[in-house]
């Protein structure tokens, strides 16, 4: 029998000295082989920037392996637990220091599962971060299918010299595709 | 008409958004369980919701999965919060704990518990907090836990103050307690705030408040329990978390 879930609430603006951790954007030391810098800006809804917004991502490895180690908390450098957290800077900007996560399932193209705090946002949104360079498996990937041709942008990176460019707009023009979840 | 930046509404002004908001809820004949994204007695939900409905997405790959923590992450001493200096904390020390499990009831074992929350006179650690409350220099404000082999997660702490912000004049948000769960798959991730029974302050407050359904904001009260006081020591408090639903059976790694 499913049960009433607990509502979510607002992360607030204090939560600078609990959450974020010392390297939480590592998941990788920069110095790895394959290090990419996954970055961006949050924005509101008159495109200004959002400086106390939190980010998570969740993402497969290189191979597309799906980790299941601890560590995250106390990273050790060689541990790829496939999670960070980050937050934004007085400038809305986030960095991730991560690996391109290999392929998932076959005919799916492969992403970076993110979750959305902020002072001002009720509950957390999700949504993912899709890697551009396979235009075939974007292509053919069944939920991207599924989102309006005009909003799919959004949940695709862009490349840049130092890896992938992801912005995430809260409200308005270029918003962001969010998701819900069935059961949820 | 409501401004993301100024503190110009009275309490009367918000309350009666309140109200309008919370009559017409009622006329729906809706459950809505979660707080409602666009609300705005909130001032700085104006501009930070989305406008458009979120995209139905059925969890795949790595969104079937949640990260991992273990004993590595998270040191025993860090569910108690009034051991975290050299001295002890002022305020009412309180045992806060509660189950954690997902919306099957399956316990959510060995899975991350993070809190942080205000001192016993309402203050934050946080640089931007300005509300001119002493700071305690002998509490932090910030425990982190595991969950054991039933979901069951235990902090000892210091209940929180209610403080002053500045969504409108003469705003205070009831006292709460902020948390961060994880499930065992990724879209169970939530961040929300236990409240303490009986607030004075819960009718006024626009965070609260967002969540429509009485019985929905209910759930995040915990409650008295003589059970878990600790003798000559402190009072308890007991606060069970359901998170949203569950799509991986059981016969799947956790129990292999």
């Amino acid at each position: 029998m499913s049960r009433p879930p607990t509502p979510g609430q607002t992360v607030g603006p204090f939560y600078g000295y609990a959450l974020p951790f010392p390297d939480g954007h590592l998941l990788v030391p920069p110095s790895h082989p394959q290090a990419i810098r996954l970055h961006g800006h949050v924005y509101d809804g008159q495109g200004q920037p959002v400086p106390d917004a939190l980010l998570e991502i969740w993402q497969a490895d290189a191979d597309g392996r799906v980790a299941h180690e601890p560590g995250s908390l106390r990273r050790d450098g060689w541990t790829f637990t496939g999670w960070g957290r980050a937050a934004t800077d007085d400038t809305g900007h986030y960095a991730f220091t991560t690996v391109a996560p290999g392929p998932g399932e076959s005919g799916r193209a492969a992403f970076i599962a993110v979750t959305v705090f902020a002072r001002g946002l009720l509950n957390r949104l999700f949504t993912r971060i899709y890697l551009p360079d396979d235009a075939a498996a974007l292509g053919a990937d069944p939920f991207l299918a599924g989102v309006p041709e005009e909003r799919r942008g959004t949940l695709v990176a862009t490349r840049d010299r130092a890896g992938l460019h992801f912005d995430v707009v809260l409200q308005g023009e270029g918003e962001t595709v969010f998701l819900s979840h069935p059961g949820h | 008409m409501a401004d993301s930046d100024s503190a110009a509404s009275s309490q009367a002004e918000v309350s009666a958004e309140i109200a309008a908001l919370a009559a017409e809820y009622a006329g729906t004949g809706v459950d809505e369980t979660q707080p409602r994204l666009d609300y705005p007695p909130y001032r700085s939900s104006l501009l930070r919701h989305p406008t458009k409905s979120p995209h139905l997405a059925d969890p795949e790959g790595i969104e079937l999965w949640a990260p991992c923590f273990g004993q590595r992450d998270v040191g025993a001493l860090e569910s108690d919060l009034t051991l975290q200096h050299s001295g002890e904390p002022i305020g009412e020390r309180i045992v806060v704990t509660g189950r954690v499990v997902d919306g099957e009831g399956r316990a959510v074992r060995n899975q991350l518990v993070e809190i942080w929350q205000a001192n016993a006179g309402g203050r934050y650690r946080h640089q931007r907090d300005q509300h001119p409350a002493p700071i305690d220099p002998h509490f932090t404000g910030a425990g982190r836990a595991l969950t054991d082999a039933d979901g069951v997660y235990t902090f000892t702490t210091i209940k929180p103050g209610p403080y002053p912000w500045k969504n409108h004049r003469n705003a205070w948000r009831p006292a709460h307690i902020h948390f961060s769960l994880f499930g065992t798959e990724f879209t169970q991730r939530m961040v929300t705030q236990m409240y303490f029974p009986g607030d004075p302050l819960f009718d006024l407050d626009p965070i609260y408040q967002s969540i429509l359904d009485p019985q929905a904001r209910e759930r995040l009260v915990a409650t008295y329990d003589h059970e878990v006081t600790r003798p000559e020591w402190s009072t308890g408090y007991r606060w069970d978390i359901v998170l949203t639903g569950s799509h991986r059976t059981p016969l799947d790694e956790d129990d292999a």
